[in-house]
């Protein structure tokens, strides 16, 4: 049922072929080459490379409008009028930034929808133990709070047992305390279950704690990259953040405050 | 100068509790009062109105008899053939415009273009067609019922949100998936509401279709009693119509309760 709703996004399918693909880029989750997405005679995304390794973090980074949603889309598999070559596994799961949860399905329902056979109710209440969200396996999604509903949905892509994790903003609609916690929450599944996670999002701050890469999207393709190299759990204070940041806050147009200047007594 | 204080009163320390079913029954309880005292110190004169009293004990000689049970047997057959005939035509015609582009191409106009016609002068054409029997009355509550519950149902299934269908995609579901998953629960708000209205129209068809020519049921009744100039079997007759409405409106309600269980509602105050 899932494969011939993705007819044009070709696949990593079995052992045989990983390993042929794995021959020509190394161990990869995701392979993208030459993609380009027009929309009305405009490429949003124009002849775009992009490779991600299994087990690999990585942050999209980009000015609102740049395609960075678009990417994630095509990715997903949700976006097929694409040119060019996408290579993405199987199993891969989404989490948007609303929670998008079906709301006549009580909050297990939802997070085992979908899933092939006839999956017990007690794998929804593992996943969902598993985001802190044991307690509310009964609930009805429209009495969730934002940050419980967006739990539910990360339960609800978590399940699928994904080899690469696409998360959109995953954090955009969550008060500032709530997405704290969110974040810690998203770094400690990815470093048990070792998927690799594509995270689009604007916020660089949350790129460097969380990426092991946070790329820049600009003009249609990847234009800057950055490699972090930080243990984790990681200091936005670290001054090898601090410095990254700037760079990439630079590449995204803004001008960073200079710490220095509100230190003058 | 200081600012006056005033305290905050709590919500409970207000509120009697009154049980909500005792206040929904309190005003209709009032209405029959000032009419039975209008009646007994003949401000209403019987020839007009039957007086409350009056009117008891006709409907308790008429249920005695059976009349009345038999009438109403009748007649709520009536409209429960109608509405399981309308329901299943308008549900299914929703469905294939709701679903498909071809269907909504195909249907949608049709059905737009049908349901300019008031179905209350569709009478005379039903009597040629199906002469005087139960036919036409049963075709005139169909019809009522169908178009109700297809724009409804259509509009439920059109509204869903693109995002969850989208949502849906992601999770792989397929075609039937997001059609039993996403779409039709969807489109169930708008269904009920759908029931709501064709039960309303049902009731409605059912009066028009039974005064007309009546030889059993309610109307039937009532159309006698006017014959005889019997105010208070033609009041009984009303009232039975209006409690078989009611009835089929708690039975929405509690559908609705029972399916819509995961809208938070305003429940009112």
């Amino acid at each position: 049922m899932a494969t011939e709703l993705h007819r044009q996004v070709n696949y990593l399918k079995g052992e045989l072929e990983k390993e042929k693909v794995a021959g020509e880029s190394g161990d990869a989750a995701v392979r993208v080459r030459s993609l380009t997405r027009s929309f009305d005679g405009r490429a949003v995304i124009d002849d775009l490379q992009l490779d991600i390794g299994t087990g690999e973090f990585v942050a999209l980074l980009g000015r609102s409008g740049c395609g960075k949603s678009t990417l994630l889309r095509v990715l997903a598999g949700l976006d097929r009028e694409i040119e060019g070559e996408v290579l993405v596994p199987r199993r891969k799961a989404v989490a948007f930034q609303a929670p998008r949860l079906m709301p006549w399905k009580r909050v297990w329902r939802n997070v085992l929808l979908g899933l092939p056979g006839r999956p017990g109710r007690a794998v929804a209440e593992r996943a969902l133990t598993e985001v802190g969200l044991g307690h509310r396996v009964d609930a009805w999604p429209k009495t969730l709070s934002g940050g419980e509903a967006q739990r539910a949905s990360l339960a609800r892509a978590l399940v699928r047992e994904p080899d690469l994790l696409l998360l959109d903003e995953p954090f955009g609609a969550l008060d500032a305390l709530t997405r704290i916690t969110a974040q810690q929450l998203v770094g400690e599944l990815w470093q048990r279950r070792g998927c690799a996670v594509l995270l689009v999002t604007h916020d660089v701050e949350e790129a460097l704690l969380l990426a092991d890469r946070v790329l820049v999207m600009d003009g249609g393709v990847i234009a800057h990259q950055v490699r972090v190299d930080r243990d984790r759990p990681r200091d936005i204070a670290d001054p090898l953040l601090a410095e990254l940041r700037t760079e990439l806050l630079d590449r995204l147009g803004v001008k960073a405050p200079e710490p220095a200047v509100h230190k003058v007594a | 100068m200081s600012p006056v204080l005033e305290p905050v009163v709590p919500l409970s320390a207000r509120r009697r509790p009154v049980p909500r079913w005792l206040r929904r029954t309190t005003g209709p309880l009032l209405l029959l009062v000032l009419w039975q005292v209008s009646s007994a110190t003949g401000v209403l004169p019987s020839d007009i109105l039957a007086s409350p009293g009056t009117i008891a004990g006709t409907a308790s000689d008429l249920l005695e008899d059976g009349t009345l049970p038999h009438a109403m047997l009748v007649s709520v057959q009536r409209v429960l053939i109608g509405l399981v005939i309308g329901g299943v035509i308008g549900v299914a015609l929703a469905l294939i415009s709701g679903l498909s582009r071809l269907g909504e191409d195909l249907v949608d106009a049709s059905v737009q273009m049908l349901r300019s016609i008031p179905w209350v002068g569709m009478i005379p054409l039903f009597i040629i067609w199906m002469g005087i029997g139960e036919a036409p009355k049963i075709a005139l509550i169909a019809l009522g019922v169908t178009f109700h519950l297809y724009l409804n149902v259509y509009a439920g299934i059109r509204g869903v949100d693109a995002q969850l269908i989208e949502a849906g995609t992601a999770l792989g579901l397929g075609r039937w998936g997001l059609i039993r998953h996403v779409v039709l629960p969807g489109a169930l708000p708008g269904a009920m509401t759908g029931l709501r209205y064709s039960l309303a129209t049902a009731w409605l068809a059912l009066v028009f279709g039974e005064t007309i020519n009546a030889d059993d049921g309610i109307g039937f009744l009532l159309n006698r009693a006017r014959e005889f100039f019997q105010t208070d079997v033609i009041v009984v007759c009303l009232i039975v119509y209006a409690a078989l409405g009611l009835l089929a409106d708690f039975i929405v309600r509690t559908l609705e309760r029972l399916l819509l269980r995961w809208r938070p509602n305003f429940t009112g105050k």
